[in-house]
């Protein structure tokens, strides 16, 4: 089994640590994968802008990286998202990008999703005893369906309280370039995502995409909360090191 | 009409928290509803999919259906209609009540006749109109526009409503809704035996009998409809189904996913005008069917499953955006994520050029919405096609081609995050840099900015591989051990 993994740009820029940990869970579970260093991005910011041109030359370095794989896995479902539900459309004009795209969206994974249908696990051993809540990814639940692989994983996490989030599958605001040109708008909806939040009184809050997590994130940040946002990833892999070293002190 | 942006006009809503309470309560309400008679009714999905298939067969033969549905209006002794634009759907209703020396016209709702602007055309020649639906009726004292489409007056407070009643001579009303609806139904009631013309909507045109459906809840489109003489529908081209067999399915869709009432509180068919020996009825209807801009997304691809919507609402009470800016905001006769697809369609041009715009593109209205239209996609859609019509900003298409020029290569990708330059191009992609002021601002005035990690994941991969390769104990990460308020997304 010949697994890449899509690490996105956001990832690779911002958040290298959430690829790191993904990268090192896979390994634990004897999934070792390959960087196909070709990859840069979904092309997802100029395709929700219009500029489908300049989307499209982005996306090729996607087909032309991941094609000799069996399977891709990414840390973010709305990029996957973006190669699921719009590949198809973006390379409806030529047949042979299209039968590559069509390839690629067959064998594209996001995280939770390549771990409990692939690799049909839902236990990876993980304790991480602390009061969560989980927010749902429009694009993940949406556009890929991810909706139950990420509460199946954390629902086996030893000492997790996993405590459902109020009004969980309303937007945090984010949308990429909307975050930006309709600033004051997507403030007051991450405003809303955060208070619900914090109405949990959870310490940890887990998602599967780095963009919802940098938004709310960066706005519970401006309000110096101290609620800890972690990517999925992040912290099933830190909760197999607690188990780790508690078995090597045991 | 609009001379602002919706960027400014959502500014000004957010400034608003009445509106912004008074739409979060009522749309909640809807939600929790919807959600409950949905899941008691059970394979809610299976209905979504007739009700899809039923309206993609109904649009796709159109022009056949439209046709049945006018022939059987004719032949039940109906007349039709047909307008072009909303200046002649208008002037057609104009000419009926000048013929019939109309003084007094009473309406129940309709968002087709806002469209059209029928009120201030009627008004222009000095004929009197009065709203009869409890909504339609406050916003009309108000002197505004429906924010909703179907709850007009969703953005009001009982208070504002209260004192917009007391104004219009009800004496000690409180803010209980009986108080209120009571004013409304005394004040109505004398109007409706003195209307000349009644006019009223459509929710479905039936094909096969030429009959007019409509769903209401308060009873008085029955009034406007059998008590004056003439019987005026406005309808868009859209509105047929085939088939009674047809609005079955559709006497679930549309109140469960409008209200999440299980069922309609009135569903009243008009088959022709009255007739002979029969007890009630108007002596004359007329069905005027507008086209304005429907008849041109026929055989689009993109845009073609616009025309199967039923006007429930649902998407807007999902709409994480509608929620925050309500109705008004949008600037256009139908508000949320169908206006912001829709508006742009029948008007094409940079009137309503941004609307498209204000979505995250969650794709919450697709969720909810009974027949299935792919709202998300068609904002997408109408955003490539502004941008192919040159509508778009000049600063946006250069920040694409910096984008494509950085990101098309991976080699040139990797030069621009060695050299920390990545902040400057996540400018056209994420919102990445520091900066209070300049056109990130949006982002940062409420929001901690991220920082370029110091290493990216592609330059920490040589290392990464290796030390897996050679099956070392994998050692700590970089977030393992850090205290809980050192997170991932919100450290320094
Ligand atoms: S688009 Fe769908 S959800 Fe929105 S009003 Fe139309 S039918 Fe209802």
């Amino acid at each position: 089994m010949k697994v890449a993994l899509f690490v996105t740009c956001l990832v690779d820029s911002l958040y290298p640590q959430v690829g790191e940990a993904m990268v090192r869970l896979l390994h634990r579970l004897g999934v070792d994968v390959d960087f196909p260093e070709q990859q840069t991005c979904c092309g997802q910011p100029a395709f929700n802008s219009g500029y489908w041109d300049d989307a499209r030359e982005v996306a090729r370095t996607l087909l032309d990286a991941f094609d000799p794989y069996d399977y891709v896995v990414s840390p973010s479902g709305s990029c996957c998202g973006m190669i699921y539900h719009y590949y198809p459309d973006l390379f409806a004009g030529d047949a042979e990008s299209r039968r590559r795209a069509a390839a690629l969206t067959e064998k594209t994974y996001e995280f939770s999703q390549f771990l409990v249908r692939v690799l049909e696990v839902s236990d990876v051993g993980a304790s991480f005893p602390a009061r969560a809540t989980y927010h749902p990814s429009c694009h993940g639940s949406r556009l890929l369906g991810v909706r139950d692989e990420p509460l199946e994983l954390l629902r086996h996490v030893r000492g997790l309280e996993l405590v459902p989030l109020p009004y969980a599958a309303d937007c945090c605001g984010f949308g990429g370039t909307f975050a930006v040109k309709m600033g004051e708008l997507s403030s007051a909806m991450v405003e809303d995502k955060v208070r619900h939040v914090e109405e949990t009184q959870a310490q940890v809050l887990v998602g599967t995409d780095m963009g919802c997590l940098m938004n709310i994130g960066g706005r519970m940040a401006r309000e110096g909360r101290r609620v800890r946002v972690m990517h999925l990833a992040q912290l099933l892999y830190e909760g197999t090191q607690a188990q780790h070293r508690r078995e090597i002190v045991g | 009409m609009s001379q602002t942006g919706i960027r400014e006009r959502a500014k000004s809503a957010l400034q608003d928290p009445l509106l912004q309470q008074a739409v979060q309560f009522t749309t909640d309400r809807l939600r929790t509803r919807k959600a409950n008679v949905t899941e008691t009714f059970g394979r809610w999905q299976e209905w979504r999919d007739r009700g899809r298939d039923i309206r993609a067969h109904t649009i796709a033969h159109l022009d056949f259906y439209l046709q049945q549905f006018a022939d059987n209006v004719r032949s039940a002794g109906g007349h039709v209609h047909f307008a072009a634009d909303a200046e002649e759907a208008a002037q057609a209703i104009v000419d009926i009540a000048k013929k019939r020396r109309a003084k007094l016209v009473v309406k129940s709702k309709s968002m087709v006749s806002e469209e059209i602007h029928l009120n201030r055309h009627l008004e222009d020649e000095g004929i009197q109109v009065v709203e009869t639906d409890l909504g339609e009726y406050i916003i009309q004292l108000a002197g505004e526009t429906p924010s909703h489409i179907i709850i007009p007056s969703i953005h009001k407070t009982r208070e504002q409503i209260r004192e917009l009643f007391t104004k219009a001579g009800g004496e000690n009303l409180t803010t209980d809704t009986k108080a209120l609806t009571g004013f409304a139904r005394r004040t109505l009631r004398t109007l409706f035996q003195s209307a000349d013309i009644g006019v009223t909507g459509c929710n479905f045109g039936i094909a096969e009998s030429g009959t007019v459906v409509l769903f209401t809840n308060e009873g008085n489109a029955d009034m406007v409809a059998n008590l004056p003489r003439t019987h005026v529908v406005i309808m868009g081209m859209e509105r047929i189904l085939p088939s009674f067999a047809d609005l079955e399915v559709f006497s679930h869709l549309l109140p469960k996913s409008a209200t999440g009432q299980n069922v309609i509180t009135y569903m009243s068919c008009f088959t022709g005008p009255r007739r002979d020996g029969e007890a009630d009825g108007a002596r004359e209807l007329h069905v005027v069917i507008l086209d304005n801009g429907r008849s041109r997304q026929l055989g689009d691809a993109d845009f073609q499953d616009i025309l199967h919507c039923i006007r429930c609402g649902a998407c807007l009470n999902v709409c994480p955006v509608y929620r925050q800016i309500g109705g008004h905001a949008y600037g256009s006769v139908y508000p949320g994520p169908v206006g912001a697809v829709l508006t742009p369609l029948l008007n094409p041009g940079p009137e309503y050029a941004d609307l498209p715009y204000a979505s995250s593109l969650c794709g919450a209205c697709f969720e909810a919405c009974p027949v299935q239209i792919p709202l998300h996609d068609m904002l997408v859609k109408l955003r490539r096609r502004h941008v192919a019509q040159g509508l778009a900003k000049r600063g946006e298409r250069a920040a694409s081609r910096g984008f494509r020029l950085v990101f098309a290569r991976a080699g040139r990708y990797r030069a621009i995050i060695r050299s920390g330059r990545l902040g400057q191009v996540l400018v056209a992609r994420h919102g990445g840099i520091d900066a209070r002021i300049g056109p990130l601002r949006g982002w940062t005035q409420t929001r901690r900015a991220p920082v370029l990690a110091k290493r990216s994941f592609r330059e920490g991969w040589p290392g990464l591989r290796q030390e897996l390769r050679q099956g070392n104990r994998p050692p700590a990460t970089g977030t393992e051990g850090a205290p809980a308020h050192e997170t991932a997304v919100n450290k320094e």
